[in-house]
């Protein structure tokens, strides 16, 4: 057991406990705090995958825009789901096995592959976590150029749509 | 190596030495040295801040033609230590049906995110908490931890208007970051490194003279986001009563109100990092105290217009505060940042020094200036005004169902 | 020095939470935080397999990288867009409960 397994177990255990109740708790409010944990728990585990990049991105994206828009909506909409009685449908128990089997499942496949016990050691840094690299190939026309225009263009477009779908002051004024 | 060339790795290494005399293997002692470090540097921070409390209402005394605290010490310099010790004292009042642990969470929260930003600001030429080469993006992420800290204390506090104050606080801050970042890309762009000590280290020419409109709209959306004054609709008291922390007694107010001032002086710090220079000046290399003694007085200068500006601008109103981000700030910044790499790049291949590189980009931001100034004037003398006299306003008459006695309000 | 199987465990694990949260919540906005568990477990799929493949091939490899961007991108897109149809559904029809959006049920 090296330090940096026992900081992955301790983070995993606590993204895990955290998921958990966000899909468990009965306050939703509480479910998008509990989000917000286990985002950061997550945000931790890139980091012990020489990504710091991703880490900061993550907590950048994640949750300073998409917890902080999900916690707005559920002030927004607090009045109508009372906190009180259950948050969940019928078939909770249907979920809950399918999730478990599919859990299995995936486990199971895993384990018939080959690569699975090997231990992921440190890869020589190019230049600097080969954050450079990464931005050289993203605007390399041989590269990914065209995915992340593709990229910019759906978050445009999700922009667009955005405005559109709640700021309906235009057309009431017409 | 000497204390004088390099404090931090000297330090470090007296720690070091001293820990293993007593049997402590070198890794667990560099933990210890960093936990030591931290605890030194954010101690000294919040310690600061009480000085800096002191400052701020002596200067804004002066200003207002009062004296300011003037009763306990030498110009009432320990009077932020008697209210220190007041706060320590005051009662914790949790209200009725708080949302507890947010409740109690989101100060420690909004203060740690403040202080998170020191670890990789550089101080002097090797005093720096970590090397981190996303330093910028790190402050910026940072920064919405406070966010979440503020919508945390509103929602904990079960209190109308304390949401009311964390929705206002978190749109603000929201919209205020798209701009910050626009302005943090060109100096990113300048240096090719989105690691601090590399920008200082780049900045032979400071930044401010390749891009003055960058860092004044930078000065500006940072000032948004601490929440001073003109933008401090956050805790409008005629509006509001006092933002998000109305509910908030005892330390825990304090602790809003330290993190406040702490952060007003920690994107002074960042103004002067990322714009002015850093550490640099005459003879910083060789000795980093110095360095850091530049750096202080460059923060100090920029927090004193700071202070300056809250003592003599009126506040906002929120419509004007929206409009002026999306309609006005941000697309210059988009502009500013398309043309910056144009000629950036255009000129860099055609082998222009330094020198006529910032000469050339300080006239674009200047004409770029203008022209939005011109924009935008225009366009307000264009606007019609609100005619507001004939309207009736809505007053405390003795027949008003509100101003009767019993009326049960 | 982490096992590559205990990454893929635990992002196994997420995405299956996330699944149940999608499966079995009634609040809308609570399905939407279950999609987000699910793509961020997806997310470190994705990592650990750059860092996997980098170290077998000794250099590293932008691919995985780049679609961590772009599912980045995607989250961010997919929770506006969802939030925003939410939010006007409210206002049509004053709930957030996902059963009770079913007009065109036959």
């Amino acid at each position: 057991m090296t330090s940096l397994q026992i900081i992955f177990l301790v983070v995993a255990a606590l993204t895990l406990v955290s998921a958990c109740l966000v899909v468990m708790t009965r306050r939703i409010m509480h479910a998008a705090l509990w989000l917000v944990l286990s985002l950061m728990g997550v945000a931790m585990v890139y980091a012990t995958l020489q990504s710091g990049f991703f880490a900061v991105v993550q907590v950048l994206v994640y949750i300073g825009a998409i917890s902080t828009l999900i916690i707005f909506a559920v002030m927004m909409t607090r009045n109508v789901m009372e906190d009180v009685g259950p948050q969940s449908n019928r078939g909770w128990g249907l979920a809950l096995v399918g999730s478990a089997v599919l859990f299995g499942g995936i486990c199971g496949v895993l384990l018939t592959w080959n690569g699975m016990q090997t231990a992921l050691i440190e890869i020589p840094a190019v230049n600097g976590e080969n954050i450079q690299m990464l931005g050289l190939s993203l605007v390399d026309p041989m590269g990914f150029l065209i995915p992340f225009e593709v990229a910019s263009v759906l978050l445009l477009a999700a922009m667009v749509a955005a405005i559109f779908l709640t700021g309906d002051i235009k057309r009431s004024r017409s | 190596m000497t204390f004088w060339s390099d404090p931090d790795g000297f330090l470090a290494n007296w720690l070091i030495h001293l820990l293993a005399g007593i049997g402590i293997p070198a890794g667990i002692a560099q933990a210890i040295g960093y936990a030591l470090g931290a605890a030194v540097l954010s101690t000294g921070a919040l310690l600061f801040v009480l000085f800096l409390i002191w400052l701020e209402r002596k200067m804004i005394g002066r200003v207002q033609d009062r004296l300011g605290p003037n009763r306990l010490g030498p110009w009432g310099i320990f009077q932020s230590i008697a209210d220190m010790l007041k706060i320590f004292t005051k009662e914790y009042i949790t209200p009725d049906g708080a949302d507890k642990v947010p409740y109690n969470l989101s100060p420690i929260l909004t203060v740690g995110a403040v202080i998170m930003v020191w670890a990789v600001v550089p101080l002097a030429i090797t005093v720096y908490g970590v090397d981190l080469n996303v330093g910028l993006l790190y402050i910026i992420a940072v920064g919405s931890l406070g966010e979440m800290g503020i919508l945390m204390a509103g929602w904990g506090s079960n209190n109308k208007y304390a949401l009311l104050g964390a929705f206002r606080a978190a749109a603000q801050l929201i919209s205020y970051e798209v701009p910050m970042v626009l302005s943090l890309l060109i100096p990113v762009m300048l240096s090719g490194s989105l690691n601090m000590n590399k920008i200082v280290q780049h900045q032979d020419i400071w930044y401010v003279l390749f891009a003055p409109l960058a860092a004044f709209i930078f000065f500006i959306t940072s000032i948004a986001e601490v929440g001073r004054a003109p933008f401090d609709l956050t805790e409008a008291e005629s509006e509001l009563v006092a933002g998000f922390n109305i509910e908030y007694s005892g330390l825990k107010f304090g602790m809003f109100y330290v993190a406040d001032f702490l952060h007003s002086f920690t994107i002074s710090l960042l103004v002067s990092v990322v714009f002015l220079g850093g550490w640099r000046g005459p003879g910083a290399e060789a000795s980093p105290l110095l360095g850091f003694v530049y750096l202080i007085l460059k923060t100090s200068l920029v927090n004193f217009i700071i202070i300056i500006e809250r003592a003599s601008l009126p506040r906002f109103r929120i419509d004007q505060m929206m409009d002026f981000t999306w309609k006005v700030l941000t697309p210059v910044m988009l502009i500013l940042l398309v043309a910056t790499a144009l000629l950036e790049k255009t000129m860099a291949m055609a082998g222009l020094v330094p020198w006529m590189r910032s000469g050339i980009l300080f006239i674009l931001n200047i004409v770029l200036l203008f022209v939005a100034d011109t924009v935008v004037r225009g366009h307000l003398a264009r606007r019609p005004r609100p005619d507001v006299r004939g309207k009736e306003r809505p007053v405390a008459r003795p027949e008003n169902y509100f101003s009767q006695p019993g009326s049960g309000v | 020095m982490i096992p590559i199987s205990w990454y893929l465990i635990f992002s196994a694990a997420l995405f299956c939470i996330g699944l149940y949260g999608v499966l079995s919540r009634k609040n809308s906005v609570a399905i939407l935080m279950g999609v987000e568990l699910m793509l961020n477990s997806a997310s470190i799929n994705l990592l650990a397999f750059w860092h996997y493949y980098s170290q077998i091939r000794q250099a590293p490899q932008m691919d995985s990288q780049v679609f961590v961007i772009v599912v980045f991108a995607v989250a961010a897109a997919e929770t506006a867009v969802g939030l925003a149809l939410i939010i006007s559904a409210y206002r049509k029809r004053q709930s957030v409960v996902a059963n009770d959006l079913s007009e065109l049920k036959g």
